[in-house]
């Protein structure tokens, strides 16, 4: 579904990705790893359209189509989600507003209907309860004054409400307290299918212990420098990053 | 004084006509506010009051004036059906600058008739002044700023009607007292008008402003709005400003607040090409409350000035402003607010803020906040911020499937929620919810609804 060759990016004239090659497939799930500044964000970033990088080299096709040529919103109606490591707070615009409002331009996109105003709160309902969501959460502005572990929270809770074909989870874990892990893990494994597909961004092993991947990548300094099964996760946890930059010769 | 010269040979001309149509009240301060005229002429650039805001050119276009009240041809009560839902207002009308008389006498009808039983006098300001000249002398010009503002004493000088709302004491009045000013000509026309508001003790009143245009000659009007609050009295002031490009809108309004008195000003500019506000709220009695807020959403060339003084002359009275604006193509946004604390107005407690967001490059905000505080013992503030469109908030609604241009109308309707909810009248919040909300979606080119401005 999604595949990215030889991708350089930077920002302000300062290169971040320096050739990055990935393929995702349906019903994969892809765990990235690395130090920090390597650049893991800056991969999601640029997947997801952030005009503030500019990609100099490479490419990225989403089934089929150049996903570099789309719009961040276009991007989003084709089914890539970003958790962002730091959600944005956007103050008096209500998550219930903003969530119908990106409901309905998706459905726009697949020429369907907005949908009815009970249809909807029935979704956010149903949504809400899969990720433990408070309620009054809901009724405030988007991530206004959240905690960090209420704001991860909420990218799920999005996630879960657009059901995408591509989540890249970008430190959802971070700032999650144990039952938060959880919850937000069972919810990312119950919206999991053969169809959809996952890169999860993390630096613990913790959140692997849930969310099982096929594929552990690193990325060191704008480029994945070592990939491997779920056990590379382990080996990492247990010897940090040292030993890999001496097998690159550093 | 080229542009003046033409206004004053009117005046030399026509001064007994206009006095004539006028009412001798309003006469007696009239040859002086025109010597004043004469010495300060329109407001220059040279004025610090004034230094981005050329009032003066917008006078240079060769405006006529309705001196001889010829009455025009059209009943607004009829083609005019106020398009908020549940606002069920008490209806009246200025049309240029003479108030309307309802054929059908909507003036008297059942619940203006009952208001009036309670002493409530309401309508035309000349009229009254002609029927109750005692009543109106003890108020007429004592708040406005003639002497020192040229423009003030033009209106002084020409405006010859306006509207008059007088509440008796402990009076209250539910529903809010509508007045549209509707501009009708079919040559480019100016209008002078005056309205009085006087609040006794303990009386409630809501007053609501909206301007509108009907043709499309290039217009002007000067208005100029006293109001005097009594003694524990409550009175709400909001404007709605929703014209067209060729519109000149020169508002001044003077608030006198006596002791334990309340007060809501709120003055909204969605649409109009050139806009001066000047407001000034004096605090003259101690626990006094003012809420001064306003909002102006400008695009094009459009020019939006908040000209605003509140004065603590007393102790212990409350004041907050807050004022946003946001601009977008090449408009330009001036914001002016001064806050005095006399030297004896001691717990004195007034907080101002204004937020301005600039949607494009070529947008501009001149902002001056001015505190001058001569007690000790009081709690001050003000901020000021001019900001652009946060793009990381843009980045996070657009990576969701909002689109761009969705997700700035968003932030900026974010944007001035705050001051929308500072109106007490929940059908006119929630309309003018809707109303901003199609003005940033460019739907909005007039009043919705609005009959007068569909033609
Ligand atoms: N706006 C910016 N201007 C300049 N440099 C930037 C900017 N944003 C990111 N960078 C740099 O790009 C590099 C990669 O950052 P990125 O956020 O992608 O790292 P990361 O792998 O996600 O790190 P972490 O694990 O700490 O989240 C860092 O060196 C960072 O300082
Ligand atoms: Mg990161």
């Amino acid at each position: 579904m999604l595949e990215i060759k030889n991708l350089h990016a930077s920002i302000n004239g300062k290169e971040i990705l320096k050739g990055i090659n990935l393929t995702v497939k349906p019903g994969e799930i892809h765990a990235i790893m690395g130090p920090n500044g390597s650049g893991k964000s800056t991969l999601s970033s640029v997947l997801t359209g952030n005009p503030a990088f500019q990609v100099t080299e490479g490419e990225v096709h989403f089934y089929g189509k150049n996903l570099l040529e789309l719009s961040p919103e276009d991007r989003s109606r084709e089914g890539v989600f970003l958790s962002f490591q730091y959600p944005v707070e956007i103050p008096g615009v209500s998550m219930v507003n903003f969530m119908r409002t990106a409901v309905n331009e998706h459905r726009k996109y697949k020429g369907l209907d907005p949908m009815s105003a009970s249809d909807f709160l029935k979704l956010m309902r149903e949504k809400k309860d899969l990720v433990e969501l408070d309620n009054k959460l809901a009724n405030r502005s988007v991530n206004e004054g959240f905690s960090g572990g209420e704001k991860k929270r909420n990218e799920i809770f999005q996630m879960a409400m657009l059901e995408p074909r591509l989540s890249i989870l970008d430190e959802t874990d971070s700032g999650l307290d144990i039952d938060a892990l959880r919850i937000v893990a069972n919810g990312v494994n119950k919206l999991k299918s053969k169809d959809n597909a996952s890169i999860v961004i993390t630096h613990y092993q913790r959140l692997l212990d849930y969310i099982v991947p096929d594929f552990v990548h690193v990325l060191y300094k704008g480029r994945i420098v070592k990939s491997a099964g779920k056990e590379l996760a382990l080996e990492l946890e247990e010897k940090g990053y040292d030993w890999i930059k001496k097998e690159l010769g550093e | 004084m080229e542009i003046e010269q033409s206004y004053i040979k009117i005046y030399k001309d026509f001064g007994q006509l206009i006095k004539d149509n006028s009412a001798e009240v309003m006469n007696r301060e009239r040859d002086k506010a025109f010597a004043r005229f004469e010495e300060l002429g329109f407001p220059t650039t040279k004025l610090e009051d004034y230094k981005h805001t050329d009032i003066r050119s917008r006078y240079a276009i060769d405006f006529g004036m309705n001196i001889r009240r010829v009455e025009f041809p059209i009943n607004p009560y009829s083609v005019f059906k106020c398009d908020v839902p549940g606002i069920n207002s008490h209806l009246f009308f200025i049309v240029n600058d003479s108030f309307y008389h309802d054929p059908q006498g909507d003036t008297t009808n059942k619940e203006i008739e009952d208001l009036i039983s309670q002493g409530v006098l309401i309508g035309s300001l000349k009229e009254h002044a002609e029927k109750q000249p005692d009543l109106v002398a003890k108020y007429y010009g004592k708040a406005a700023n003639v002497q020192n503002d040229g423009s003030v004493a033009f209106n002084a000088a020409f405006a010859q009607d306006g509207f008059f709302l007088y509440v008796p004491k402990n009076v209250v009045i539910e529903k809010p007292i509508q007045l549209i000013n509707v501009m009708r000509a079919t040559t480019d026309t100016m209008a002078n008008s005056r309205n009085l508001i006087v609040l006794e003790e303990g009386a409630k009143a809501k007053f609501l402003v909206c301007a509108h245009t009907m043709d499309a000659c290039n217009f002007l009007s000067n208005r100029v709005t006293e109001v005097f609050v009594g003694k524990n009295a409550s009175y709400e002031h909001y404007k709605l400003e929703n014209t067209s490009y060729n519109m000149t809108n020169i508002g001044s309004l003077y608030v006198e607040q006596s002791e334990g008195s309340n007060v809501l000003v709120n003055e909204m500019t969605l649409h109009n090409g050139f806009t001066r506000n000047n407001i000034c709220i004096n605090l003259n009695g101690e626990h006094a409350e003012a809420l001064l807020c306003g909002m102006a959403i400008g695009d094009k060339e459009e020019l939006i000035d908040n000209t605003t003084a509140i004065n603590h002359n007393v102790s212990h009275c409350h004041s907050k402003e807050l004022y946003k604006y946001v601009l977008n193509d090449k408009a330009t946004g001036v914001f002016a607010g001064r806050i005095l604390v006399k030297q004896d107005a001691q717990k004195t407690e007034a907080y101002q803020s204004n937020k301005n967001l600039c949607a494009t490059k070529d947008a501009h905000v001149y902002s001056k906040p001015q505190l001058e505080i001569y007690a000790d013992d009081v709690k001050c503030s003000h901020g000021a911020t001019t900001g652009q469109i946060d793009d990381n908030a843009l980045f996070y609604m657009r990576s969701r499937g909002i689109s761009e241009r969705e997700a700035r109308m968003l932030l900026m309707l974010a944007f001035t929620n705050d001051v929308i909810e500072n109106i007490s009248v929940e059908a006119l919040k929630n309309r003018i919810h809707l109303l901003v909300e199609k003005r940033f979606r460019g739907e909005l080119s007039k009043c919705a609804g609005c009959i007068i401005c569909k033609e």
